[in-house]
């Protein structure tokens, strides 16, 4: 069903095109043109994909133990951060361990800054949308304060110098490696989730923290522990596009990546393995966009009338319904309430 | 949350403690005191704070205020919109997309007609559309609320960057001050408090008038049924839905002027994402202010004071070679107080909930 819901918003983003002057075939043309033509662009699309995937597991994530994270932006910049800073900082090292490594760290400051919503809610009720929120403006002033004035490269432009190459995640070919990695972390989530004890006790809690606490588990480790892994996969992220697309850490960095996870966990319905093929929908989008914009002259804002829409029509199942005139109630639902 | 008693039974409560008040009346006023002290305390330290860093000197308190109301004004109005969804059982957390798109949408009309009033009322009107989307997905559709809110986000991003066009201008200025005659030549206070912009003087009126509907009349006791427990409301006949898409689209329209107020009264045009996360900062200030406009005030008040010091700290030159220290101060504060001082807030009951007749 969530097929039919990108198609229904493709169909729909075909009319608002031609409202707008231009011609929808034309355009769709040069999107799937940009995204997925030859090997050079299929490697664009799944670098575009790679943070996406990332961002969209650690909202997921977040979900199942009923946890709303929209703090993907901070925790992904301060990964983006600290990688970039153990990747130009420490030198003389193997790329065996220089690399992992550097991701280590990233992802340990993400997951640090991720346990602090958790540990507010868990221990004084602070409801995480909103500290998820205010951290996220906080560590953009942070990385931006240790960028111009720790980490910072000489020179006029604000922005850490570049990393060791032993730092490098090598492109396999024109493909990021940086992908395949995403890939295995998002089956270790879905492993994690399904088959062990620790995924068992982050759903109960999900589902019901009342239930879970009377059976014995303990409701405020869990949030913690789960806003820290959800940290982690975000900041994994940002360690990711440094030191395999960007090279190092600059200000401005992905900006508004955070909300788009989101859109990619509620697109894959919170499934660890759906948010692989969303994240590679959406970074398609981004990576034909501009081609798009070359070519038939439409705005890429467009992808996120797109977006928006596939979003509607995921969330309302009940107008897909119409169309396909099915029976069966498959709702999808993720609102908790705000309760503390 | 205790729900109001009926009318009689309440105009009688409302006599026995005017009686109980004049008896008791210093012993109260001690016992409100001493249950609000974390808040008096916090207050008197503010006020300290104020004067030291504007050096005691009365023009800098006086600036630093009115920027703190400047501030709030935003705030508070995002605030009311995402209670009186709340109120009611939706969750609004696309207040962010409804300001940017009534931002958007009031300056183009603003700036197409070239009067300031019509692109207000476009702005709240923009609003009200946007509100509807909200309840037609999330309680006609019974969709998700959450991913509502999200939708109207994205879109709102996207439509206004997608169809807004650069180099457009409002003909007549952004809105200008208004003086309340002679009350805005009091010191400090007058200056402060009735030398507005019309937007401003609009919310300080809005806030005491919400509350009292809210709390005072029928439709604020249905509201708050509805948000508590809706299956209740909805055997003594009142209509869940009907009370819920007539909140959630007033409270766009709420949303609307907020957004009216930063392309038209703030800043005088629009930017791309001009909002700047102030919508989902109002509804730290609605949690705040534990769902009533009369603390919501008060929250958005603090967090507009939080913004209004970085000014005072530029100008006493304190962190000016590390501006994002400066920077980070409302969101640290917002964090602390929610920490700290709310506790544990309780929401109305039912929200998060798509209803359905069964």
């Amino acid at each position: 069903m969530p097929i039919f819901a990108v198609a229904l918003a493709i169909a729909t983003g075909a009319i608002i095109i031609a409202l707008s002057g231009s011609s929808p075939v034309d355009a769709y043309k040069a999107l799937i043109e940009g995204s997925l033509s030859d090997s050079k662009s299929i490697g664009r699309t799944l670098e575009k994909a790679t943070p996406l995937v990332m961002g969209g597991l650690a909202v997921a994530f977040a979900f199942k133990a009923g946890l709303f994270n929209i703090g993907g932006q901070g925790q992904l910049v301060f990964g983006a951060l600290i990688a970039g800073a153990v990747g130009y900082g420490i030198t003389g090292l193997p790329w065996i361990i220089h690399t992992p490594l550097a991701l280590l760290a990233g992802a340990i400051a993400g997951a640090m800054w991720g346990a602090i919503p958790g540990i507010l809610k868990a221990s004084r009720g602070a409801h995480e949308v909103i500290t998820t929120i205010m951290l996220n403006f906080v560590a953009l002033n942070m990385t931006d304060w240790l960028a111009s004035k720790v980490w910072r490269e000489e020179g006029v432009i604000v922005r850490t110098p570049h990393i060791e190459s032993s730092a490098e995640i090598p492109r396999w070919g024109e493909l990021p490696t940086g992908f395949f990695l995403a890939v295995v972390i998002a089956f270790a989530c879905w492993y994690l989730l399904r088959s062990t004890t620790f995924g068992f006790e982050i759903k109960s809690v999900g589902l019901n923290p009342n239930a879970a606490s009377y059976a014995g588990i303990s409701v405020k480790k869990i949030i913690i522990m789960t806003m820290s892994i959800s940290g982690l996969l975000a900041a994994l992220g940002g360690a990711i596009e440094t030191q395999g697309v960007v090279g190092r850490y600059e200000p401005g960095f992905n900006a508004g990546l955070g909300f788009e996870g989101i859109t990619i966990a509620l697109l894959a319905r919170t499934h660890p393995l759906a948010v692989i093929p969303a994240a590679v929908l959406i970074g398609a989008m981004e990576a034909g966009g501009s081609m798009m914009q070359f070519k038939a002259d439409v705005s890429p804002e467009i992808t996120d009338i797109i977006q928006a829409l596939i979003l509607i029509f995921v969330a309302t199942p009940l107008v897909v319904r119409w169309f396909l005139s099915q029976k069966e109630a498959n709702e999808l639902s993720v609102s908790t309430t705000w309760g503390s | 949350m205790v729900l109001k008693p009926e009318r009689s039974e309440r105009a009688f409560r409302f006599d026995y403690l005017g009686f109980i008040m004049s008896v008791n009346q210093t012993k109260d006023i001690k016992q409100f005191f001493f249950k609000k002290r974390w808040w008096v305390l916090t207050a008197v330290l503010l006020a300290f704070f104020t004067l030291w860093t504007a050096e005691f000197e009365q023009a800098n308190t006086t600036s630093v205020l009115v920027s703190t109301l400047r501030h709030s004004t935003p705030l508070v109005l995002g605030a009311m919109c995402g209670l009186l969804c709340e109120r009611s059982g939706v969750i609004n957390i696309g207040i962010e997309g409804q300001m940017l798109m009534s931002a958007w949408g009031g300056f183009m009309v603003a700036s197409a007609s070239g009067s300031l009033l019509i692109g207000v009322f476009a702005g709240i009107g923009i609003g009200m559309m946007m509100g509807g989307v909200l309840a037609g997905i999330s309680v006609g559709l019974r969709g998700d609320q959450i991913i509502a809110g999200t939708v109207i986000n994205i879109a709102a991003i996207g439509i206004t960057s997608f169809f807004f066009s650069l180099g457009r201008t409002l003909p007549s200025g952004k809105a200008q001050v208004i003086k309340l005659g002679p009350l805005a030549d009091i010191p400090v206070a007058g200056r402060v408090l009735f030398s507005n912009k019309p937007i401003t003087f609009l919310t300080l009126l809005m806030i005491p008038t919400l509350w009292f509907l809210l709390f005072r009349t029928k439709w604020g006791l249905r509201t708050r049924a509805v948000g508590e427990h809706p299956s209740a409301a909805e055997t003594v006949g009142i209509s869940v839905i009907g009370m819920r898409y007539f909140n959630v689209i007033i409270g766009g329209g709420i949303a609307g002027l907020a957004g009216a107020y930063l392309s038209l009264e703030a800043v005088g045009s629009f930017e791309r994402g001009m909002t700047n996360g102030k919508g989902f900062v109002a509804l730290a200030v609605m949690i705040f202010g534990r769902w009533n406009p009369i603390g919501a005030w008060g929250a958005a008040l603090l967090f507009g004071y939080s913004s209004a010091i970085q000014t005072q700290f530029q100008f006493r030159d304190w962190l000016t070679n590390d501006p994002q220290f400066i920077g980070i101060i409302p969101f640290v504060v917002t964090i602390v107080v929610l920490a700290g001082f709310v506790g544990r807030a309780r929401p109305p009951a039912s929200i998060g909930q798509p209803y359905s007749r069964e």
